[in-house]
């Protein structure tokens, strides 16, 4: 059974499409990138996977069945959590919500829910902020609290949305080595980035623009004209910072927002 | 002496003893409720709840039915009316809830306006009877508490990742909009057996002052409801004694002890910004 799969797949917000005719199989053990600008599609594809945004049209099953219908099976990481700033949490609570899903309302959380949290945290070095409350972190350490979330949950398909924003070098390595560990024991991950290295350290990519520009494995994806229909442009790095090497003439239709 | 002042009022006088309970149930309501209005920013829709049972009260006071029914009624009416516009209005949600509660005041005090103690009754409504609780409304109060507590117990985890993000409760098999209804719903309990001790204009107060007070200092959600609940109850306890030494209004005197008590907080953190750093919540 493939962890996600989607034919003739529209998404898009109240029945208006921001990207159409999406389809693609992610395997189990399997890494797909999402990559594109701001506005590009890569949030409402992933949140449509998450059950969050219903697709607009066409198929999509995830993990055999219609999305949110598993939910202790998938856990979803959004960019950005507006309203938990002020909540009177400490890290490990966070943490600990991930295991709310397998258990519904009523039941108890167990030692192994415990050993799951301690594990999420040691491996994305925030056990020694358990008792820290949220307020009192970095935006970096946040992150890295909310992957924890993520990764606590033990699920079968892993949902990320620009997942190593805000992570120093450091804290990127520790996350990259966990998406392995989670992958070898054959978890699907689905990463949405605007980071071409990230993209290009995973198994397939889909570059969207409004559009699929272009989806395989990332080796044959992430070429220089593909990323010149996704992001307008292609720079490299060169002494002193980045030289913008090519520019898609007259381009102007992939930084719209919705 | 001192036990003479603080301790006889509620010895010597029954009606101000069941004040007093009537209080620290009002205040365990206001506590539990309060903490997830503060935490997922429903102030306003509270205080529209609050409102909105005017009418309903008013409505029943003329038919000669119980105020309870009539609150009941109203803030059922208003949840329906808050849920209509949260999703058809294009006009930020604030301005039309806005406009909802000041209908729905006006309404009361035109409806109250055609019974014959016009004034008196809505003092009553608005700033509640404290002093004239009776045994029976007790059991009352004591039943819908026991209500709130036992839902907001049941529903904790969705409570808690509606208030942390509504997207968590959604992926968690926790359907964010039937919790908020069960919130709302919770809410408009909170007020309709609130309403008779502080009145519908301070049971907003009471709903919302001992939950800031506590947000301040509480690191768990846990910690800000029982704190909250505490802080609540010694408002009841320091508004009443108040009241019966210096002749005030008692509702008002318990609104003004539980506000005093959140900016007394707050002026301390601002004071002490190391310790709030270790313990804030904001």
């Amino acid at each position: 059974m493939s962890a996600v799969s989607a034919s003739g797949l529209c998404v898009g917000y109240q029945g208006e499409t921001v990207v159409a005719d999406i389809g693609f199989t992610l395997e189990p053990g399997r890494v797909l990138a999402l990559v594109g600008s701001n506005g590009s599609g890569k949030t409402t594809l992933l949140k449509t996977v998450a059950g969050l945004l219903p697709p607009v049209s066409g198929a999509l099953e995830v993990l055999g069945a219609r999305p949110l219908a598993r939910p202790g099976k998938v856990a979803y990481m959004g960019q950005f959590h507006p309203s938990s700033f002020m909540l009177p949490l400490r890290a490990r609570d966070v943490v600990r919500m991930a295991r709310f899903a397998a258990h519904g309302l009523f039941g108890r959380l167990t030692a192994k829910d415990e050993r799951a949290v301690r594990e999420a945290m040691a491996v994305m070095g925030v056990l020694d902020l358990a008792e820290a409350p949220l307020n009192a972190l970095s935006g970096g350490q946040r992150q890295r609290v909310f992957l924890a979330q993520a990764f606590a949950r033990e699920a079968e398909l892993i949902l990320l949305d620009e997942p190593a924003a805000n992570l120093d070098a450091g804290a990127r390595d520790t996350y990259r080595r966990q998406l392995r560990q989670l992958t070898a024991a054959g978890r699907s991950v689905i990463v949405a980035t605007h980071d071409i290295d990230e993209a290009a350290a995973c198994d397939a990519t889909m570059l969207l623009a409004h559009r699929v520009v272009a989806y395989g494995p990332s080796a044959e994806v992430l070429t220089q004209s593909a990323l010149l229909s996704t992001f307008g442009m292609v720079g490299k790095y060169q002494e002193g910072g980045i030289v913008i090497v090519e520019r898609e003439h007259g381009h102007d239709d992939c930084g719209g927002s919705h | 002496m001192i036990q003479d002042w603080l301790l006889t009022p509620f010895t010597a006088n029954a009606f101000l003893l069941n004040a007093l309970l009537a209080g620290v149930l009002v205040s365990i309501a206001c506590g539990i409720i309060g903490t997830f209005v503060v935490l997922r920013g429903l102030a306003f829709i509270g205080d529209a709840l609050a409102h909105g049972v005017l009418p309903g009260v008013a409505v029943a006071m003329l038919l000669g039915l119980p105020g309870m029914v009539g609150a009941a009624v109203g803030a059922l009416a208003m949840i329906f009316g808050i849920g209509f516009i949260t999703r058809r209005s294009n006009l930020s949600s604030d301005t039309a809830i806005g406009l909802l509660f000041v209908g729905m005041l006006a309404l009361g005090v035109a409806i109250v306006s055609r019974s014959q103690a016009f004034s008196g009754d809505l003092v009553r409504i608005l700033f509640g009877e404290i002093l004239g609780i009776r045994a029976s409304e007790l059991a009352i109060q004591l039943a819908a508490t026991l209500v709130i507590a036992i839902l907001a117990r049941i529903c904790y985890r969705p409570f808690l990742l509606l208030c942390f993000s509504p997207e968590q409760a959604e992926v968690s098999g926790f359907p964010p909009r039937r919790y908020h209804a069960v919130m709302l719903g919770l809410i408009a309990l909170t007020v309709v057996v609130s309403f008779r001790t502080v009145g519908t204009l301070l049971v907003f107060g009471m709903l919302l002052a001992p939950a800031a007070s506590a947000a301040l200092f509480s690191r768990k959600v846990t910690t800000m409801i029982l704190s909250a609940s505490g802080i609540g109850t010694f408002s009841v306890y320091a508004g009443l004694l108040a009241s019966y030494h210096f002749n005030i209004a008692a509702g008002a005197a318990i609104t003004l002890a539980a506000s005093a008590i959140f900016f007394i907080l707050l002026s301390a953190r601002q004071l002490f910004p190391r310790d709030a750093a270790r313990g804030a919540a904001r």
